[in-house]
């Protein structure tokens, strides 16, 4: 009833061609952002905002970076953990080396790091597909990790082999370290990471973003119709690096603020975001905010929110009792719909537009 | 139908549960909030399990016996960190707003990200035996504390012990020591040391690196021992390596009293798993095992006995058990002394910061304590974090963990310029701000 585009003509290929075509889809978009820059710091407290927000952006983000590879493209890697390391030693090794550069310059630029080295392992995915593919990406990240533990020159020779992160400021407000407050963290990772799902969004739509899609459906087809292959598979290797690159500097940077990195980047890493990206919807990047949110969120919300609401779980039988609930929930998702929380979105949009008639 | 009948059931019992137990106990006015990060869960759970019951079962006695502290009650609350730093950060931050009077982050990747975040939150962090070595430096760091001892510490007690069975420190040169360990920042930890020693009096070091993906296959790194046949082997590893390593080294046919562990390698369960053959596996320690102390009987009597404690009864006075209640008398003293200090009873978290640099633990005390014989003297200053503190070589007997050697001091000639070089390292690489706490008088 309220969700309906009759009476909105198109009457130009850039309004046709708009990502939001219906003016309730762009209302709404309005006040999601509005709600992540006014509304949610407004009302959060400290805990909410560096335990439950500035995880989910992380997470967003490198889920966007993995499903542009493995949505888009249809290549599935199990490297993501490892790219989103090379990320945050690049930022490292930058903000040591030049200290004077500010470091939301050195968090974007760590990506075309990562964005190299995703290329480079990027390389066998002309010959190898499927399964294959992912052992290829596997190797990639126990590669990298065990350069993340046996090269002292990634984390400056620091004895406990881990990075720090000192304090780096914006306008002398500090943005990284231990004097960062949480909403200022919170501001400079929500800005970097609308710029790029804006972005990303963009190419996804875009020529790029077709020519990514025609490989994922039919790579055979799609190299009759004048796709060049390798090309395009390396810049979606490229350009999800990237992504999972900045994620990475952002994590360390941004929310861990230092610590034993070369544990943070490891296979787990690497599957919680495929789960993220294949729960929240492949091919999506709304589904990659919903996968971010369900599985970076929910552990968390169910082990402090529980409490709080006076259900009395505490210690290890919540770790485990919450275990077993999302598990069970990712269970729920996968068997009421296949394609993901992307798909529940899209499905519930549709009722709404037939709403109140049941057809 | 069925299914919905359970469904039913199951949620009544939950919600009858939930009701019965969010009965609140009524708080007396003297508090002191002590989170305590555990893990009961994951690949370290093996370890972590009896170290969580004896921190929580010691102040929990404290409580029941003596009505808390000074007069103050103890609210002790766990926090499950599953050995994840990421959850090491959640707990640390859905904590720090009640009021904590100090944090114990048991991993040491914890502890290297509360580091900055308790020094700019002005929250003192007690890493008892692990964490940052450099952090023993009370003038870089005036919010960290790591005593009894660091893992440089434990390397040359390992040293000095080898060297008093071998016959004096000029015996080590041409001896192979190989040094076993967790591929990661707290594995790799002794090496520094163990080279400078090398360097020093001419043993060879080797070194087996075992990848945390690896602890329980360490065949291939076995091998190599065999190979290179180490004279003695030091292991640093934690969790689910440290049985492995026993057992790798019995079926190898190692001397097992020529293989030593860190503190942290000295669980019961790691030692038993090796079976009869582990019997003379050694591992550093700084309290002693087993239940034949007054305060242990005494938490048997408070906490255990009533069903207060999560251990089983056979698992009090197991090795890691009595040095979760090492480290929570750490935290009680530092409380009483905190109070003697400031006359407070319900004493805060910058108070808690001059109680730890006024530890000051007596043979007295210790006695006074039920702990004669259980612990060696503590005592920190505003300089010394860390107190350099005495070892001793404990000794798997085939059932339990017995005294293998004196009390013995670490070098602190050798250790003391290491831990310098990296306390300043880090406040260098860190812009880390210059202490601005003032010392107390005396300390």
């Amino acid at each position: 009833m309220f969700y309906r585009e009759a009476g909105q003509y198109k009457t130009s290929y850039p309004s046709d061609m708009a990502v939001f075509p219906i003016a309730q889809d762009r209302i709404g978009i309005g006040l999601i952002l509005a709600a992540a820059f006014i509304f949610i710091p407004m009302v959060a407290s400290d805990f909410i905002m560096s335990s439950v927000m500035i995880p989910f952006l992380v997470f967003s983000l490198a889920a966007i970076g993995l499903n542009i590879l493995t949505g888009y493209t249809g290549l599935i890697s199990l490297g993501t953990g490892a790219f989103m390391g090379v990320g945050a030693y690049a930022c490292y090794k930058l903000t040591t080396i030049f200290p004077g550069v500010n470091i939301i310059v050195w968090i974007i630029v760590s990506g075309f790091f990562s964005a190299f080295v995703g290329i480079i392992f990027g390389i066998p995915s002309l010959r190898i597909k499927g399964f294959y593919l992912a052992v290829a990406t596997l190797a990639a990240q126990f590669f990298l990790q065990w350069c993340f533990v046996r090269i002292p020159w990634l984390y400056n020779y620091n004895a406990s082999g881990a990075i720090e992160v000192g304090t780096r400021t914006l306008f002398g407000i500090p943005i990284v370290g231990p004097n960062a407050t949480p909403e200022v963290r919170y501001y400079v990772l929500l800005c970097i990471v609308v710029a790029l799902t804006w972005i990303a969004s963009n190419i996804v739509h875009g020529r790029i973003g077709r020519s990514w899609m025609a490989v994922r459906d039919m790579d055979i087809a799609a190299e009759l119709m004048g796709i060049k292959l390798l090309d395009t598979k390396l810049l979606a290797f490229a350009v999800s690096s990237f992504y999972a690159g900045v994620a990475g500097a952002c994590m360390m940077f941004l929310w861990y603020g230092g610590g034993e990195a070369s544990d943070a980047f490891n296979i787990n890493q690497s599957f919680n975001i495929l789960f993220m990206v294949i729960i929240g919807g492949l091919g999506s990047l709304i589904g990659s905010f919903f996968g971010a949110a369900f599985i970076s969120m929910l552990p968390t919300v169910l082990k402090f929110g529980l409490p709080a609401i006076g259900i009395p779980l505490s210690g290890a039988t919540a770790e485990h009792l919450i275990h077993i609930m999302v598990g069970g929930l990712i269970i729920f998702f996968l068997i009421v719909e296949p394609h993901g929380l992307a798909r529940l979105w899209q499905i519930g949009k549709q009722k709404l537009r037939m709403w109140p008639f049941p057809y | 139908m069925k299914f919905r009948h359970f469904a039913l059931g199951a949620a009544a019992a939950v919600l009858a549960g939930a009701t019965t137990l969010t009965a609140v106990p009524v708080q007396a006015q003297d508090t002191i909030y002590v989170p305590l990060l555990t893990y009961r869960t994951g690949p370290f759970a093996n370890s972590g399990i009896p170290i969580a019951d004896g921190m929580h079962d010691y102040l929990r006695m404290l409580n029941e016996r003596d009505g808390g502290i000074g007069g103050a009650r103890i609210v002790v609350e766990e926090c499950e960190t599953g050995y994840d730093t990421k959850k090491g950060i959640e707990c640390y931050e859905s904590t720090k707003g009640k009021g904590p009077v100090v944090y114990n982050p048991y991993s040491t990747g914890i502890t290297l990200q509360m580091i900055p975040k308790a020094t700019a939150d002005k929250i003192p962090v007690l890493s008892m035996a692990y964490g940052l070595s450099a952090s023993a430096k009370g003038n870089i760091f005036p919010w960290i504390f790591n005593p009894p001892a660091t893992y440089w510490d434990g390397a040359s007690v390992f040293i000095r012990h080898v060297a008093e069975q071998s016959g004096g420190l000029d015996k080590l040169k041409g001896k192979k020591i190989g040094l076993i360990h967790l591929d990661a920042p707290f594995g790799k930890e002794p090496i520094a040391l163990l080279e400078a020693l090398g360097k020093k009096y001419g043993f060879e070091l080797k070194l087996y690196p075992v990848a945390a993906s690896d602890m329980q296959n360490q065949g291939s790194v076995w091998l190599n021992i065999r190979r290179d046949r180490p004279d003695w082997i030091y292991n640093q590893g934690w969790g689910a390596m440290n049985p492995t390593a026993v057992k790798e080294a019995a079926k190898n046919n190692f001397p097992m009293e020529r293989l030593v562990g860190v503190w942290w390698a000295g669980g019961d369960d790691d030692a038993r798993a090796g079976g009869d053959a582990a019997k003379g596996y050694k591992s550093l320690n700084f309290h002693a095992a087993g239940t034949n102390f007054p305060v242990i009987q005494d938490i048997q009597k408070h906490v255990v006995d009533k069903g207060l404690s999560k251990a089983p009864k056979e698992k009090v006075g197991e090795n890691l058990y009595n040095r979760g209640v090492y480290n929570s008398m750490l935290i009680a003293e530092a409380v009483r002394t905190a109070q003697k200090i400031t006359g407070k009873k319900a004493i805060n978290s910058e108070d808690m910061r001059k109680g730890l640099e006024a530890l000051d633990i007596t043979p007295a005390r210790l006695k006074e304590m039920g702990m004669d014989g259980f612990a060696a003297p503590v005592k920190l200053s505003c300089d010394d974090h860390n107190g350099h503190n005495k070892v001793y070589v404990a000794q798997w007997d085939g059932t339990k963990w017995v005294k293998g050697s004196e009390w013995m001091d670490p070098m602190k000639d050798d250790v003391m310029p290491l831990i310098d070089t990296a306390a300043a390292d880090y406040a260098k690489s860190n812009n880390w701000p210059a202490r601005s706490e003032a010392c107390q008088k005396g300390s």
